[in-house]
C-alpha cells in the first residue's frame, strides 16, 4: 500500500516537473528552431525546420554591429561584476564583522537603492551623464550597473560571511596574519561559494539589462547586445530580420550558460565543515 | 619563551560593564597556569587580552619584560588553541600546521621539517594530507595543538581546548597536554571552567569570579586552604558541604551538634561587629563511619547521627548522602556556584550532606548512622563577605586553632 502511494506521489511530482520544464523551455526551443529556418519557412508554424540553414548566424556575424555589441556586453558586464563583487565583499565583511556607527543606516540605504524603480532614474541619469561626458561610453553603463548590483552583492555576501566562524579569523591573527592576510587567505577562500554565487547573479543582471543600455547609449561604441538586437534590420531594408534576431538571441545566451557552468563547480556547499566543532 | 606579567589589568566594555578588574598576575617562564571560574568570570577575556584579541582598558601587560599592550597579536609571538579548534577547513592538516610558518616567511624546507617534527610529537603523521572535515574531534584537537607548537612561540594560550571532547577522550587528552607542556617547557596559560582540569593540569591555579582574582596558588594549596567561600565551593568534587552555624555561648550551634571553637576563632568573634552566624564548610572526605575510627583519631573530631539517604559505592570508597535538619546555608557566593552548576532552582527540603566514607563501611540506605567528622579540617566563613575565618597566615587549621 505504502509503495503504491509513494509511486503515485512520484509520478504526480514527475508530471508536474515535466510541465514546468516544458513551459519554461518551449519559448527558448522555439527561438532556436526559428534561428535555423530560412526566411521562406519562417512562418510555417512547424517546430522542426523543414529546411535547415545557418544563414541567420552568418548574417549576424557578418555585420559589425552585432560583434561590436557582443564585445561591449562582455566587457561591460565583466568589469561591472568584478568591481561590484570586490566592493560588495568588503562592505559585506564589514557589516557582518564590525559594529560601527551608521551600520543600520548603510544597510537601509542599500536596501533603498534596490527598491528604487530604475525607470524613474533613467531621465536624471541621462542628463547627468550627458553633462559629465559619460553618455554613450562604457563607464556610463558600468557605473549604474555597479550601483544597482551592489545592494544585491552586499546582501548575499554578508549572509555568507556570517556563516564563517569568527574563531577562524582570530586563529589566523594569532598565527601571525595581518587583518588583510586573514581576509585574503582564510576568509575569502571560505566565502568563495558566496563570491561566485554573487558574481553569477550580478553578471546576469548586467548582461540582461535593456533599460539603461537603451537610454544611456546612442551608438555602437557602447551599445550592448540586448539593445543591438532591437536595432536589427535584415540584409536589406525590406527584409524581415526575425531569423537574425532569433540567432542573436541564441548566441547571447551562450556566455551566460558558460559563465554559470564554469562557476557552478565552485559553488559547493559545506566548504566550512570541519573548521569548528558542531 | 618568556614570562607574562599582568599589572592591574582591567577590561571595560563600551556598554559600561567591567569584565576584568585589576588583575595582578605573574606567570613565570615555563610555568603552566590555569585560569578557572564559572562562566562570565572574565577568564576568557583575560586570555584574549594576553593574546591581543581584546584591547586592554587599563593596566599593563608585559611578555618577556616588554610592554605589549598596543602590539598586534602577530607581534606578540604567542600561539593560541581555541575551544572550537578553529582549523582552516580549506587546508589539509599539513597546510594548517604550516600556515603560521608560511606567514613568517620561512623557506619550504624548514617548514616541512618543522611540521613533520610537530606531527611526530602529536602522532599526526598519517593524517597530514587529510582535510579537517575528515578528522575526529580528538584528531582535530591535536591538529590545533600542532599548529600552536610548530612555531615555537614564547607562550601558549589555551581557551578551553578540551571542553568539546567526550569525557573519556578529555581525560586522555589532559595527559597529552600535560606531557607536551612539560616536554616543551613553554609558558602556558590555560582557561577552563572545569575544576578537575584545573586541579590536575596546572602548576598554579587562578580562580576568578566576577572579573576579579579570588585566589592564586598550587592546586593542593587552594584545596586545603581556600581564601574564601567561593574558592572553597568551587574547588573539589563533590564540593564542600556548607552548613549554617550560629555563634552561641562560645560554641557553634550547627545541624551536626555544637562545635567547640579554639581561642583564635573566639577572639575573632568577640568584636562588636563580628558575625553572629557563620557558614561552616567541610569536605566529604573528612567524614568517616564512626565504627571505623580509632580512638586516637576520634579525639580530633566529633560524631553525630543522621538518616542515610543514598549510598553510592565507587569501589574505592562510598559516597553517602545524609539528610540533616536545619537551614541550608545561603550567601551570594553559594548561589552563584549553584547557578553555575545549574542547580539554582533545585533544592530538596533541609540540607543534604555529602560524605565520603571508607569502602569497608557497612552503611545501608534508610538506616540512622553514626558518622564522625574531623574538626581540624573544618572551615568557617563569614557569610557577608565570604572570608575564611579559620585561615591564619594562609593556613587553615580548623576550629581548634589557638
Amino acid at each position: 500500500m505504502a509503495d503504491t502511494t509513494a509511486t503515485r506521489a512520484k509520478v504526480r511530482w514527475g508530471l508536474l516537473d515535466v510541465a514546468v520544464v516544458v513551459f519554461a523551455l518551449t519559448p527558448v526551443l522555439w527561438i532556436m528552431s526559428l534561428s535555423f529556418k530560412t526566411p521562406a519557412t519562417l512562418t510555417d508554424g512547424k517546430f522542426i525546420p523543414r529546411e535547415w540553414t545557418l544563414e541567420n548566424y552568418r548574417t549576424i556575424f557578418a555585420t559589425d554591429q552585432f560583434v561590436r555589441a557582443l564585445i561591449n556586453s562582455i566587457g561591460i558586464a565583466l568589469i561591472a561584476t568584478t568591481i561590484a563583487v570586490v566592493l560588495g565583499a568588503m562592505a559585506a565583511y564589514a557589516i557582518s564583522r564590525l559594529d560601527f556607527p551608521g551600520k543600520r543606516l548603510l544597510i537601509g540605504v542599500s536596501l533603498l537603492i534596490a527598491m528604487f524603480p530604475q525607470v524613474s532614474l533613467v531621465s536624471p541619469l541621462f542628463e547627468i551623464e550627458r553633462q559629465l561626458g559619460l553618455f554613450d561610453t562604457w563607464p556610463g553603463l558600468i557605473l549604474p550597473y555597479i550601483t544597482f548590483a551592489l545592494p544585491l552583492a552586499i546582501y548575499t555576501l554578508s549572509a555568507f560571511f556570517k556563516q564563517i566562524p569568527w574563531d577562524l579569523e582570530k586563529a589566523a591573527k594569532m598565527d601571525g596574519a595581518t587583518q588583510g592576510q586573514a581576509f585574503r587567505r582564510v576568509i575569502a577562500p571560505l566565502a568563495a561559494p558566496g563570491l561566485f554565487t554573487t558574481a553569477i547573479l550580478v553578471f546576469i543582471f548586467c548582461w540582461n539589462d535593456f533599460l539603461f543600455a537603451i537610454s544611456l547609449t546612442s551608438t555602437e561604441r557602447s551599445r550592448t547586445v540586448p539593445v543591438a538586437l532591437s536595432f536589427f534590420t535584415g540584409a536589406s531594408q525590406f527584409e524581415d530580420p526575425t531569423g537574425a534576431i532569433c540567432a542573436a538571441a541564441v548566441v547571447i545566451t551562450v556566455p551566460i550558460i558558460l559563465f554559470v557552468l564554469f562557476f557552478q563547480r565552485r559553488i559547493v556547499s559545506g566548504l566550512t565543515s570541519g573548521a569548528v566543532k558542531g | 619563551m618568556a614570562d607574562i606579567v599582568l599589572d592591574k589589568v582591567s577590561k571595560k566594555f563600551p556598554d559600561g560593564t567591567t569584565a576584568v578588574r585589576d588583575v595582578d598576575l605573574e606567570i613565570a617562564d615555563g610555568e603552566f597556569v590555569i585560569l578557572v571560574g564559572p562562566s562570565g568570570c572574565g577568564k576568557s577575556t583575560t586570555l584574549n587580552m594576553i593574546a591581543g584579541l581584546e584591547d586592554i582598558s587599563s593596566g599593563e601587560l608585559r611578555i618577556g619584560g616588554q610592554r605589549v599592550n598596543d602590539k598586534a597579536p602577530r607581534d606578540r609571538d604567542i600561539a593560541m588553541v581555541f575551544q572550537s579548534y578553529a582549523l582552516y577547513p580549506n587546508m589539509t592538516v599539513r597546510e594548517n600546521m604550516a600556515f603560521p610558518l608560511r606567514l613568517a616567511k620561512l623557506d619550504k624546507e624548514t617548514i616541512n621539517q618543522k611540521v613533520d617534527q610537530a606531527a611526530k610529537v602529536l602522532e599526526l603523521t598519517p593524517l597530514l594530507d587529510r582535510k579537517p572535515a575528515n578528522l575526529s574531534g580528538g584528531q582535530r584537537q591535536r591538529v590545533a595543538m600542532g599548529r600552536a607548537i610548530v612555531r615555537q612561540p614564547k607562550a601558549f594560550l589555551m581557551d578551553e581546548p578540551l571542553s568539546n571532547l567526550d569525557a573519556k577522550l578529555r581525560v586522555q587528552m589532559r595527559t597529552v597536554v600535560s606531557r607536551l607542556q612539560k616536554q616543551l617547557g613553554t609558558t602556558t596559560v590555560y582557561v577552563t571552567h572545569d575544576q578537575t582540569e584545573a586541579m590536575t593540569l596546572g602548576d598554579r591555579v587562578v580562580i576568578m569570579r566576577g572579573g576579579a582574582v579570588q585566589q592564586v596558588g598550587p592546586p593542593q594549596e587552594l584545596y586545603d586552604h581556600p581564601n574564601n567561600l567561593f574558592v572553597a565551593g568551587f574547588i573539589g568534587s563533590p564540593s564542600m558541604n556548607f552548613l549554617t552555624a550560629k555563634v552561641e555561648e562560645g560554641t557553634l550551634r550547627t545541624a551536626l551538634g555544637d562545635v567547640p571553637i579554639g581561642d583564635r576563632i573566639r577572639r575573632e568573634l568577640e568584636g562588636a561587629d563580628a558575625p553572629r552566624e557563620l557558614i561552616l564548610g567541610i569536605r566529604p572526605e573528612h567524614f568517616e563511619d564512626a565504627e571505623l575510627v580509632d580512638d586516637d583519631t576520634r579525639r580530633r573530631g566529633m560524631e553525630f547521627t543522621a538518616p542515610v539517604d543514598i549510598v553510592e559505592s565507587m569501589g574505592s570508597d562510598k559516597y553517602v548522602y545524609l539528610s540533616v535538619e536545619g537551614e541550608r546555608a545561603t550567601s551570594a557566593e553559594l548561589e552563584e556556584l549553584a547557578a553555575d552548576a545549574g542547580a539554582a532552582d533545585f533544592s530538596g527540603a533541609g540540607s543534604n550532606l555529602v560524605t565520603r566514607l571508607s569502602a569497608e563501611s557497612t552503611v545501608t540506605e534508610g538506616e540512622d548512622r553514626r558518622v564522625w567528622f574531623n574538626l581540624e579540617k573544618i572551615h568557617l566563613f563569614d557569610p557577608s563577605d565570604g572570608r575564611n575565618l579559620t585561615l591564619h597566615e594562609g593556613r587553615a587549621a580548623g576550629t581548634f586553632a589557638d
